[in-house]
């Protein structure tokens, strides 16, 4: 965040701003305050609509929901960059008869919804007689869908290096193949590695669509923990939706952190980003940082001149 | 084509509800969206903290568990009665609101520093800085990766085909449960598919047109 929108508050804007948060601590506590009341109310806290998670089998099941979903993901993430690769390559060709294919698949597997494909994977084939099961319904679906999605990531990720890059690699005398693999796809997947994350955090909430076509991985876990003693229906949802939530947190801070290393100049060492202090030339400082700089500066230099 | 011209009422419904889905769930992102995306630029720290953890906790959430929480919570908590069509389009609009958020976010920050800069130079206030000078260049350049936000809730709505909303891919079932319907389940899917497709090609192509005709030289 650079941009800098506002002054270092003047008092009536200081005013206005506490009214706005206190508004907002309001209305925040208000919100949470209402679910709460109607938790107490319907009696969700009660021991009854717990007390399933109190069985070593529900956790011990909820561990294999749990690989399941991994498993899932781990294997449509693989094969979705596989896929990935092969349509961008393939959509950068100079044949045309490699180009429009990958084109049209690409664009098609992109426009698809991916329940509706995973649902014609489950549901379709079965009727022109080919059984596919759940799992490998969610792992093609996602495969397709994902993979196209990267495709096109890599492929503007190709687009936006400097044409000289490629030019100087055939000067030097590479083939068409080596100037990709030695010169463009490392300097591309290098740029596009924040989005290939933030594709695969996608890949990973999407493995819980396979719910709907009774996949049996963490979601659906939870409608049939629901279905038991006292119906714990927002219990199992609040803890199935805690893994979900620290699942995606894990791989989310992967992709920031690769985001930070690789925003650090490369070319000029590791050092170089130390060198200014000022946080408007930082790139990766907050507004906070730069109100608090802003003010402290503010301040001192009013010491200063007193 | 039996599965189009002998279900034509249920392909109008599905249809129906899925335009109903994706306009009042886009509706609901977008004002919504635009208060989220105002406390994380907004000059008030808690504000700005709420936002935040709003767009990190939503985001991390599958779609599914998101309806999942409106669609069966919901009817655990004895609040009034609603439909499952409304708290599906909730579900979706407290959703895509994160992404509307984040995207009016990045179109703020793609305004360069300077011009906010100058605008404070000569002495405008927060709200013309905004109004005159930031939000009409962030505006523009955020015309595209919105749509691509709508295009992505547009796919979205086929997720409350599993919570019992009667949008486009609950066809499936519904026709595959009835002895009077014909078309297999692969045939409905195809032209569902197709549909989608098409409806995508729309979004995009006018996604290309807006980006051609706002774009700013810089």
């Amino acid at each position: 965040m650079t941009s800098v929108l506002y002054d270092v508050p003047g008092p009536r804007a200081r005013r206005r701003n506490s009214i706005l948060a206190v508004l907002t601590v309001a209305v925040v506590i208000a919100a949470i305050a209402f679910v709460i009341w109607r938790f107490a109310l319907t009696g969700q806290f009660t021991a009854e609509k717990w007390y399933v998670f109190t069985f070593t089998t529900v956790w011990t099941s909820i561990g294999e929901m749990l690989l399941n979903t991994l498993s899932a993901f781990a294997l449509a993430a693989v094969l979705s960059l596989a896929l990935g690769f092969v349509l961008a390559i393939g959509r950068l060709s100079d044949h045309a008869w490699v180009r429009i294919p990958a084109m049209v698949i690409t664009e098609l597997f992109r426009a698809i919804p991916v329940l509706v494909f995973m649902m014609i994977m489950y549901y379709g084939l079965p009727s022109l007689g080919f059984k596919v099961s759940p799992y490998w319904a969610v792992v093609i679906a996602l495969m397709v869908y994902n993979g196209s999605v990267l495709a096109e990531a890599l492929r503007a990720g190709i687009e936006s290096l400097p044409k000289g890059q490629k030019e100087a690699g055939y000067a030097i005398g590479l083939r068409k193949s080596g100037v990709m693999i030695l010169i463009l796809l490392p300097q591309a997947i290098r740029a596009m590695l924040p989005v290939i994350v933030a594709q695969l955090v996608v890949a990973m909430k999407d493995t819980a669509l396979g719910f709907i076509i009774t996949y049996h991985e963490l979601l659906y876990y939870a409608k049939l923990l629901s279905s038991q003693q006292g119906r714990p229906i927002l219990q199992s949802a609040l803890i199935i939706g805690g893994i979900y939530i620290v699942m995606c947190l894990i791989l989310s801070g992967v992709a920031k952190w690769l985001e930070e290393r690789s925003r650090r100049a490369p070319k000029l060492g590791g050092g170089a980003a130390d060198a200014g202090h000022d946080p408007r030339t930082h790139e990766g400082s907050t507004v906070t940082e730069l109100i608090a700089t802003q003010q402290s500066g503010g301040k001192n230099g009013g010491a200063a001149g007193l | 084509m039996d599965a189009i011209f002998g279900n034509l009422d249920l392909w109008g419904e599905g249809i129906t509800y899925t335009l109903l889905v994706f306009v009042f769930g886009g509706l609901i992102a977008l004002v919504l969206g635009t208060i989220i995306g105002a406390m994380r630029v907004s000059p008030v720290p808690i504000a700005r903290a709420v936002g935040t953890a709003y767009v990190n906790l939503v985001r991390n959430t599958p779609l599914t568990l998101v309806f999942f929480f409106f669609v069966f919570g919901y009817s655990a908590l004895a609040l009034p009665k609603l439909s499952n069509t409304v708290l599906g389009i909730m579900a979706i609009g407290v959703y895509t609101a994160t992404y509307v958020a984040e995207t009016l976010r990045a179109g703020i920050n793609t305004v360069p520093v300077g011009q906010a800069e100058a605008a404070r130079a000569i002495g405008l206030p927060f709200g013309q800085v905004m109004t005159q000078v930031v939000l009409p260049q962030a505006f523009r350049s955020v015309v595209p990766p919105m749509m691509s936000v709508f295009i992505a809730l547009l796919k979205n709505t086929t997720v409350a085909a599993g919570f019992s909303v009667a949008v486009l891919p609950q066809l499936q079932s519904t026709i595959s449960n009835s002895h009077n319907r014909t078309g297999t389940p692969m045939e409905v899917l195809l032209w569902v598919a197709l549909i989608f497709v098409a409806l995508v090609m729309l979004l995009t192509w006018l996604q290309r047109t807006l980006e051609n005709r706002w774009r700013i030289a810089r």
